[in-house]
């Protein structure tokens, strides 16, 4: 399969930080695939997924996605890319339909298209009846959905998925992960951080075990559970690879 | 681009639309403001003229000076006059403490012998002057007697703490004038009675007098009043303070993520930025619009003179525009650099007041020492202060005004440049 992101030797280091958060990590990701991050707190699975979304600059290495490498393309991959971040980034004194007519906007989503397209993704994740409520009155459940919504309108080649269930009940987990897999088989490749290894297991097509800036692991949830001794699940071989010393971080 | 300008004027609008506190602050407080303002400051005189400031007199003299000083305060229609607490003539301690606890701005205490000892002093200056020129004869036991020797006399006054000095000195200069007129009257009755018994008449009107040439424009005298000055002095304060609304609608995009995502788009930061530029020089304009609409029609209903803005209408606008870029600028600075609204609404609010005091919308310019006159000249409030005088009471052209609109468009682009900048540089860590 054709890579969509290929990633080489990078790095970044915080300005006044004592270590690499991300350090020499190189990685390719396929086209078509559903890949997870995953590792500890403070591993650096945030701070590659802002790079990539060219939140932040790299302080060394290079990246691409779908063949544009981002230092000279930058514009070009944010047309191609979702982003779907951890907080609820919505107005929430806005409607749902008000925020999501705003960020397709921003995509260059207009008129009826852009309308019809806010219409159809809020039926799927069953939010249509509630298009013009406000977000402040939403649950959490519904607030990551509307979330959700907001960075795929523009059928992104690459969607970028920042712990995209954290804190929400089962049915909204459900309709999340339902959705993100029909859009996965129309051709979306996504690539997501969770702590959820249980869910990412059932998810993921491909995995990376991320611990102190850089990759201990990768390929297949089943590939990675064969090869480690005594695992049963995904949760094994994170613990295997990550040791059990707590990860608290600041 | 116009597109996703267009959709961010809308969204900027809906946000507003659903933000109560914010509109209130936007469109009523500057309304208040100005009503406020303008009627206290118009009304000030007059307030004075009909509820007059009680000040004590505590008369020593007893004598013509006295009296004198006693009707000219009547009749200055500022001032009632009291002599007398519970049936009681003041004495000076009792003036005194009733004026440092403020239970009356001022006491004015006479002196003793004021009267006489004045006419004696004059009486001697005359004398000498008149035997000098040899218009009397010399009495040579009064040659012998040395004249007798009169110390100067203190008219003292106890003003209130609490007072204004502008107050205190407005006050201090027109007991001065008036006790010099009571002295010039003395020294000119005692030349006439040295002279010529009564024969001789001196015209006691002063002789220099001053007229204000009022500007004229169209034929049409035009007397500045308080609305002339007040409500472009604080329409200029109010449209500032659109600086604190801007600051924390950037600092809640930044809490709530939506600037994140926005990073994350197809879109510039600076068609962000467009987009609330647009959005709040709109709304400058409608609380500028909101602002002369009161002055002109709500005012004569309320005391005050309307505010006169013939021929003047179009060019005021634009010095609102450009006033209106200046603060939305500073506004989308502060919004860049702070962190939190904790930050960036008291520092927004504290920097407009300093704005406004350095840009003379309290104390004017040339009242100011030489290094807050020099301060004042690169206030953006005091070019757009400037700019709204030179229009509506200057009678200026365009053309004129094109240096002061500049500048404020000069300080729009450089406080919007350093907040793309510190942005930029701020992701690069």
């Amino acid at each position: 399969m054709q890579s969509i992101i290929k990633i080489e030797s990078l790095s970044k280091k915080y300005k006044d930080a004592e270590m690499y958060s991300l350090n020499s990590v190189s990685l390719d990701i396929n086209q078509g695939q559903i890949f997870g991050l995953l590792g500890p707190n403070g591993a650096g699975k945030t701070t590659l997924i802002s790079l990539l979304c060219g939140l932040i600059k790299p302080t060394s290495g290079h990246f691409s996605i779908d063949d544009l490498n981002y230092s000279n393309h930058a514009s070009k991959i944010k047309k191609i890319i979702g982003v779907v971040p951890q907080e609820y980034a919505l107005y929430p004194t806005l409607t749902a339909r008000e925020n999501l007519h705003y960020f397709g906007s921003m995509y260059g989503l207009k008129g009826n298209h852009l309308k019809d397209k806010v219409i159809e993704t809020l039926d799927l994740l069953g939010l249509l009846k509630f298009a013009d409520k406000r977000i402040d009155t939403f649950s959490g459940g519904m607030k990551r959905r509307v979330n959700l919504i907001a960075g795929i309108l523009h059928n992104p080649k690459v969607l970028f998925l920042d712990e995209p269930t954290v804190g929400v009940d089962v049915h909204s987990k459900n309709a999340i992960i339902n959705y993100l897999k029909v859009l996965n088989q129309n051709g979306t490749t996504i690539i997501y951080t969770s702590h959820h290894l249980a869910e990412a297991e059932d998810f993921c097509t491909n995995i990376a075990i991320l611990d102190q800036g850089q990759i201990y692991a990768k390929g297949t949830p089943k590939a990675l559970i064969d090869a480690t001794e005594n695992a049963r699940n995904l949760e094994d071989v994170f613990i295997s690879l990550t040791g059990k010393e707590l990860r608290d971080d600041v | 681009m116009m597109y996703k300008i267009w959709m961010s004027v809308v969204k900027e609008f809906l946000l507003l639309k659903r933000d109560l506190g914010g509109l209130i602050i936007l469109f009523i407080m500057p309304l208040v403001l100005v009503i406020t303002v303008t009627l206290i400051q118009d009304s000030a005189f007059k307030t004075i003229s009909d509820n007059k400031i009680p000040i004590l007199l505590v008369d020593n003299d007893n004598g013509s000076v006295s009296k004198s000083v006693f009707e000219n305060l009547e009749k200055s229609n500022l001032f009632s006059v009291i002599t007398q607490i519970d049936n009681k003539p003041i004495t000076e301690e009792v003036a005194k403490e009733a004026v440092y606890k403020g239970k009356y701005q001022l006491a004015i205490i006479i002196p003793q012998n004021l009267s006489i000892d004045l006419q004696t002093k004059i009486d001697q200056n005359v004398e000498n002057i008149v035997s000098k020129m040899g218009l009397t004869e010399t009495d040579t036991s009064a040659q012998a007697e040395k004249p007798k020797v009169i110390k100067e006399k203190e008219v003292k006054l106890y003003f209130d703490p609490a007072v204004q000095m502008s107050f205190k000195n407005a006050v201090m200069s027109s007991i001065d004038k008036m006790i010099s007129q009571i002295e010039t009257k003395s020294i000119y009755a005692t030349f006439q009675n040295q002279l010529g018994e009564g024969n001789i008449q001196f015209e006691q009107k002063s002789f220099i007098t001053f007229k204000e040439i009022i500007p004229r424009i169209n034929n049409k005298e035009v007397l500045p009043n308080s609305v002339q000055h007040n409500v472009p002095a604080w329409t200029l304060f109010a449209i500032f303070f659109i600086v604190i609304p801007l600051s924390i609608n950037i600092v809640k995009e930044k809490s709530q993520g939506t600037f994140v995502r926005l990073l994350t788009n197809p879109v510039s930061n600076l068609i962000v930025i467009i987009g609330k530029t647009i959005t709040y020089s709109i709304i400058c304009m409608i609380q500028f619009y909101m602002m002369v609409a009161v002055a002109i029609f709500l005012f004569p209903h309320i005391g005050l003179p309307p505010l006169n803005i013939e021929g003047h209408l179009f060019l005021m606008s634009i010095v609102a525009l450009f006033s209106g870029f200046a603060a939305i600028g500073f506004g989308i600075l502060l919004g860049t650099v702070a962190s939190t609204q904790e930050q960036s609404a008291p520092f927004g609010a504290t920097s407009v007041l300093i704005l406004a005091a350095v840009g003379g919308v309290w104390v004017p310019v040339f009242a100011m020492p030489k290094i807050m006159q020099i301060i004042a000249k690169s206030s953006p409030m005091n070019w757009g202060l400037e700019a709204f005088y030179d229009v509506l009471l200057r009678n200026v052209s365009f053309l004129e005004i094109i240096p002061k609109i500049s500048l404020l468009f000069l300080f729009f682009i450089i406080t919007t440049s350093i907040a793309l900048f510190y942005d930029k540089k701020k992701r690069t860590v």
